[in-house]
């Protein structure tokens, strides 16, 4: 059978890509980079490398990035709670998981943004549990119902208790990291089978322009340790903390980016890494960071090729809008987005769900978009010929009473070939008034209440359970925090 | 003739040209315009030339910092001759501004310092990730009439209710008008927490720091 073509985008020509990194290498070398947490510059100094430690400043010499390179895996696979379930994190294969760390909630039952609760992150993680085309879940939220001091690891407990999926998370505070690291190895049995079967990935943002700072330091080093991979979130804006261009901007990501994949390598090397960010356009008019601007999707399909051409897992926020209600821009921003990720192969996308800035979730969000993510996948899943004789087979005994409609080709082949959508509206004029002439973000509200009353969350054995119920209790009285608030029973 | 160089002055602010803004304040000093003269009738009519640009939606942000720079690049110049003159007292007043510890983003802030500097105000600029204490300590010891309080995150945010209660604790809410500001703040945070103003953007955070202190814009 004829193979079909897998869809895919490239926007640096060969050239380009070569003089990036030519100039990322020359920057790391010539200017270095800020690393402001002491054990990082030690561990670069025991690597031969040049570390300031009255500046903090740090020069990576070629050689080193190019040994950092080769021991970085070009894909791993991340586990579902559970173990059985793997998805690979390299080469084109694409996942979608909902924009994370969001301070606020379109509630979906008023209508109006508020502050999020230990039950909104509850919800998150049933949903993003039912929604099948979102692989992973994120710790989307920033819970106001629990002390700052230890939102990191309440929010990896919320999301290991009501979801088997894998998680996109990180660590608030250098002390976060020792409870999490905890709780994924309770999950697992022990820290060799965590590392053996990733359940986690850790984001750590470098400090744009050119900066590590000594949390995100201390969490790649940490992560590099304990086999947990680390995504790398460079997140210049243009303009102001990065080069206005977007050519000089991704050499900014390049540089950021391998200072941090350099530090986990030297930390232990063939520790997972992915080479990820939330770089954005800076709008100079708002002092806004658009994720839903064309020249931010653009930033984030190129640090990807130049990600690829260095053999590493990628990852963007991509997939999202900057919309405040789930309007016309919310649907075209996240749906360019989530097409161009997937054209462009990026590994872990970030951002279903979210809007208005990285600073919001939105549940019925969350339903549109998943439905988005298929439509990518149905995109980069191609037109492939599904038998030997394309149609003219079918045709044989072609005559006037031929109706495909009839036929067994089509039961058997038009689920395989076209996606039927949930949300979105394919009704004839007339049926869709009767219904209520109701708008997408109605339905979608409808669809949410509809999952989270059918499924049950997919809770973990008793003893686990307790057991992580035991890790997030020790590290909230350590913090001075006695009461957490009370979790929904199922 | 002194018109032509107070022309100039605020079209070197309006170009954001710092070289020439130093040099057209040399020049002031070396004819021996009086340098509060050069502020108000140069250098300022500039900056609030560009404050209508950017109300307009002809001038962006690096327009914008460029022109504070611009100003204060003069006003570097122009300080000793004015302290030593004791002409301080045209300042609008003495801001003490920073970004709430846990909160390493200062984009917004600088521009609002920046924004503050450059239409006369005296600006303790404190950084970012500035304790609340600090703000407090600096503001007593400054003799400080406004108090800016950026934050970019929301847990940083709730640093601005904080701050608010510990001016009422310390009884000296009554002392200092406190001005908030950041991305996820808002004027209706602002009247939450019981602050003075809020800055929706650094010419807007500018308005609202001289109606707060009485001295309206014009």
């Amino acid at each position: 059978m004829i193979a079909g073509l897998r869809p895919k985008f490239d926007l640096l020509s060969p050239a380009l890509v070569d003089r990036i990194l030519d100039e990322a290498y020359s920057i790391l070398e010539r200017t270095g980079v800020f690393f402001e947490n002491p054990e990082a510059r030690s561990l670069f100094r025991e690597a031969g490398q040049e570390a300031d430690e009255k500046t903090q400043r740090v020069r990576l010499s070629p050689r080193l990035v190019d040994r950092c390179l080769a021991t970085t895996p070009a894909a791993f696979d991340l586990f579902d709670r559970q173990g059985d379930i793997s998805w690979r994190i390299g080469g084109d294969e694409v996942h979608f998981d909902p924009g994370s760390s969001g301070t606020r909630i379109l509630d979906h039952i008023t209508g109006r943004e508020r502050k999020p609760l230990t039950a909104d992150l509850v919800s998150i993680a049933r949903l993003t549990d039912a929604l099948t085309h979102l692989h992973f879940q994120s710790t989307a939220l920033v819970p106001f119902d629990v002390p700052g001091e230890i939102a990191d690891d309440y929010r990896l407990y919320l999301a290991l208790l009501f979801s088997a999926k894998p998680v996109v998370t990180g660590t608030f505070r250098i002390a976060g990291f020792g409870p999490m690291r905890d709780m994924l190895a309770a999950v697992r049995g022990g820290a060799e089978n965590l590392r053996a079967k990733p359940l986690a990935i850790f984001d750590a943002c470098p400090s744009p322009p050119l900066r590590w700072s000594r949390l995100t330091s201390q969490s790649l080093i940490d992560c590099a340790r304990a086999g947990i991979p680390s995504e790398l979130i460079s997140m210049g804006m243009t303009g102001a903390t990065s080069p206005a261009t977007i050519t000089g901007t991704l050499v900014q990501h390049v540089v950021e980016n391998l200072a941090g994949l350099c530090l986990a390598q030297i930390a232990r090397p063939g520790a997972p890494v992915i080479f990820g960010g939330s770089p954005s356009s800076f709008d100079m008019r708002r002092g806004t960071c658009p994720m839903g601007a064309m020249e931010t999707m653009m930033i984030d399909c190129a640090y990807a090729q130049l990600g690829k051409r260095l053999r590493l897992p990628t990852h963007a926020y991509m997939a999202l809008s900057d919309a405040k209600t789930n309007d016309a821009q919310a649907g075209f921003e996240t749906g360019i987005g989530a097409v161009l990720a997937a054209l462009a192969g990026i590994n872990v996308v970030s951002g279903p769900g979210m809007m208005d800035y990285e600073s919001t979730i939105s549940l019925e969000k969350m339903v549109i978009d998943d439905e988005i993510c298929a439509l990518a996948y149905r995109l980069i899943s191609g037109i492939v010929p599904r038998e030997d004789s394309l149609a003219e087979h079918l045709f044989e005994d072609f005559g006037p009473e031929t109706d495909f409609l009839k036929s067994a080709h089509t039961r058997k082949w038009y689920r395989a070939e076209h996606l039927l959508p949930i949300v979105a509206d394919r009704d004839p004029y007339d049926a869709w008034e009767a219904k209520g002439g109701r708008s997408i973000a109605d339905r979608a509200s409808d669809r949410v209440n509809d999952l989270l009353a059918k499924n049950t969350p997919p809770l973990p054995d008793p003893a686990l359970t307790d057991e992580l119920r035991r890790i997030m209790a020790a590290d909230a009285g350590a913090n001075g925090v006695t009461d957490l608030p009370a979790l929904p029973v199922f | 003739m002194n018109a032509d160089l107070f022309s100039a002055m605020a079209r070197a602010v309006v170009d954001g040209d710092a070289a020439a803004a130093a040099e057209l304040a040399q020049n002031a000093l070396a004819g021996h315009i009086p340098p509060a003269e050069a502020l108000d009738k140069g250098f300022v009519p500039g900056i609030r030339t560009v404050g209508g640009l950017w109300e307009d939606g002809e001038y962006f942000l690096p327009e914008l910092i460029a022109s504070a720079e611009a100003m204060k690049a003069a006003a570097a110049v122009l300080r000793p001759a004015l302290e030593a003159a004791g002409s301080t007292s045209d300042a609008p007043g003495t801001v003490v501004i920073g970004t709430i510890e846990g909160d390493i983003h200062d984009i917004g802030k600088n521009l609002v310092s920046a924004m503050l500097t450059a239409n006369g105000f005296k600006v303790i600029d404190l950084g970012a990730d500035v304790k609340l204490t600090v703000f407090l300590e600096t503001a007593e010891s400054a003799g400080a009439d406004l108090i800016c309080l950026s934050a970019l995150l929301t847990t940083t945010m709730l640093g601005q209710r904080r701050f608010i209660e510990l001016l009422v604790e310390r009884g000296l809410r009554s002392r200092f008008k406190v001005l908030v500001g950041g991305a996820p703040t808002s004027r209706k945070w602002a009247e939450e927490i019981g602050a003075d103003g809020y800055g929706e953007s650094a010419p807007a955070a500018v308005r609202e720091a001289l109606a707060l202190l009485g001295k309206v814009s014009s």
